[in-house]
């Protein structure tokens, strides 16, 4: 069972009923649980939104995109009927947040799919959780059925005459590429799960063809604390244009490895040094990835950066999903940068070539390069490799493992020439540049 | 009684899945789950169960294959009765996820995606089970183990092998 932690700069707002037995539905409703929903019912959409919107909420799924201008890109009139659908599939390497909401609040995340839904006039919610996480699922079902209960969700809900709104939760198979918000719909409708070509967007036709919002499982459980604390107090807590708290999942080399709830815009040194406790047994720092495995690699003399979207695009890198992964002195870049490649090659849907054939490249490269038959033209042509994958797929994933490949071979290109230089096996190379001219 | 006259599932599960083809606005949104939750109690996707699956959905056989060939929890041969899932990706690499595959695959005396002889254990190196700040992790079937260490491995096999095991389903 994954432990709680705490640190004296949290700021808890997502994370105030974690521990507190909140999973059952009373115990959240002792701590106003289901009253920004009543709220939202009140005051209506355009209310909804507008909080949403001063908020600054950007999605902590990874793209950071407002998540009230999402919300108002959703038409008012639809023939289709309108859908919300929760991102629960988390599986960027780095990144288990939404695990801890799940088991500590599902009530939240309950609550925060019925306000979309409310925001954009739909009457159905699904929440998506990946195949691996069945502990939860059975949480989130258990949360579920006890709303309909107390009727919460169903016919009439909270007594208003008219007022419906259903929640379906549903189970992934194992699949990285399906946390893709097109690929995770196609896989919601029993297919495999690969992206769709955008546009149309999923605000236009998503779901079953219907105008769908879809948001990271966090993105949506800060709803309620939103609308109860109002827009402009949760945006206050954040940093400029990034608005509220963060729950950072900080792994890897400290010393107390936990999920915390930080201001976006926070220290990045501060995170790793005071509140993850700092480098495990003493070591020294080497680099952080700092959003999950998707993101560029920062170097030790690179974190004093602030933890919010923007000052992260600034210093090179992304925010992303949250997920602090820091590397001490010990750890070989060379065989960091393969194992990363790996996983991406291994989830690769193979839908679109650059992707397909680029992770794969690249691992058999980086692999080469590991097992001591690299040259120095093998760096070039992992750098080659990734720059030709970026921006030409359907889905971010080709990005997702181009972006830290380039990442360490720019960052670390010495130690990959130091480490082809120590593992000398003096096999002849072929370059990529020669091979594709061969064809 | 199951919509299905001749099924090979079990009652229980029979209704469930008679249950989850309503839920959706379409029959074949069941279908992801449905391969789960049949995988569970068959221990696999047999023949059976994908003629049966297609059966329920109205699908063709082949809809189904397709689909269940892409999720990689979806398997087409039986697996242990306790399927180890040890977790090798960054966040468990840098905390020993490497030594306690190995450990594992020493102590069973099996490899990646092998069976132990009395069909009691299989082993499998996954990708990221979301268990990071926990790491290094593994799954057994569904239950999670985290904060490993190769004598916390030790004591977790040996409980699933006197068959005291939560085991979620």
């Amino acid at each position: 069972m994954p432990n709680l932690v705490s640190h004296p700069d949290e700021v808890r707002v997502l994370s105030r009923r974690f521990g507190q037995g909140a999973t059952n539905i009373d115990k959240y409703i002792e701590l106003d649980g289901y009253k920004a929903v009543q709220l939202a019912i009140e005051k209506g959409t355009d209310w909804i939104i507008g909080e949403m919107k001063a908020s600054g909420l950007r999605g902590r799924g990874g793209a950071g995109f407002p998540t009230g201008m999402k919300w108002s890109f959703v038409p008012k009139t639809s023939e289709k009927p309108k859908y919300v659908l929760v991102n629960g599939d988390e599986s960027e390497p780095g990144t288990c947040k939404d695990h801890v909401i799940f088991l500590h609040d599902p009530h939240a995340i309950i609550e925060g799919t019925m306000i979309a839904g409310l925001a954009i006039g739909a009457k159905m919610g699904f929440i998506y959780l990946r195949g691996e996480y069945r502990y939860l699922l059975k949480i989130v079902e258990k949360a579920v059925a006890d709303a309909y209960a107390k009727g919460f969700l169903g016919k009439n809900i909270f007594g208003k005459d008219g007022l419906d709104f259903d929640i379906v939760t549903q189970t992934g198979a194992g699949a990285y590429e399906v946390g893709e918000e097109s690929a995770l719909m196609e896989s919601l409708e029993g297919k495999r799960g690969v992206p769709r070509i955008k546009p149309p967007f999923p605000a236009v036709v998503g779901l079953y063809g219907g105008p769908t919002v879809i948001n990271n499982a966090e993105t949506i459980a800060s709803a309620p604390h939103i609308l109860l604390m109002g827009g402009d107090a949760f945006a206050k807590l954040g940093s400029e244009r990034n608005g509220g708290t963060r729950l950072f999942g900080i792994s890897g080399h400290v010393e107390r490895p936990g999920v915390y709830e930080l201001p976006m815009g926070y220290s990045l040194r501060k995170a790793i040094y005071d509140v993850a406790g700092g480098i495990k047994d003493g070591k020294k720092l080497k680099a952080v990835v700092p959003g999950g495995s998707s993101c560029p690699v920062l170097t030790a003399d690179e974190i004093d950066v602030g933890l919010d979207f923007d000052q992260m695009a600034k210093a090179g890198t992304m925010l992303g999903s949250g997920g602090i992964v820091v590397l001490d002195e010990t750890v070989s870049i060379v065989e960091f940068a393969l194992r990363t490649i790996a996983f991406y090659q291994h989830e690769s849907c193979g839908w679109c070539i650059p992707c397909r054939e680029g992770t794969d490249w690249i691992k058999k490269t980086l692999t080469r390069i590991y097992n001591g038959g690299g040259s120095k033209k093998d760096v070039d042509n992992v750098q080659y490799l990734a720059d030709n994958m970026m921006g030409r797929t359907f889905c971010p994933l080709g990005d997702a493992a181009a972006m830290p490949t380039l990442g360490f071979v720019k960052k670390f290109r010495k130690e990959f020439e130091d480490y082809i230089e120590g593992h000398k096996a003096g096999t002849p190379i072929i370059t990529v540049e020669q091979l594709v001219g061969a064809h | 009684m199951s919509a299905i006259a001749n099924t090979i599932f079990s009652p229980e599960l029979a209704a469930r899945f008679d249950h989850l083809v309503t839920i959706y606005p379409i029959k074949r949104s069941a279908l992801v789950p449905m391969l789960l939750y049949a995988q569970d109690e068959v221990g696999y996707i047999s023949d059976a169960v994908v003629t049966e699956i297609a059966q329920r959905l109205d699908l063709l056989e082949l809809d189904v294959r397709n689909v269940l060939s892409y999720y990689s929890m979806l398997r087409t041969k039986p697996a242990g009765k306790y399927n180890v899932q040890v977790c090798t990706n960054i966040s468990c690499m840098l905390r020993g996820g490497y030594e306690i595959l190995g450990h594992c695959k020493e102590k069973l005396g099996i490899g990646h995606k092998e069976i132990t002889p009395d069909g009691l254990f299989s082993l499998e190196e996954v990708e990221c089970i979301g268990a990071c700040c926990w790491a290094p992790a593994m799954q057994v079937n569904y239950d999670f183990h985290d904060n490993l260490t190769t004598v916390k491995v030790d004591e977790i096999l040996e409980t699933y092998r006197k068959g005291q095991g939560k085991d979620v389903r």
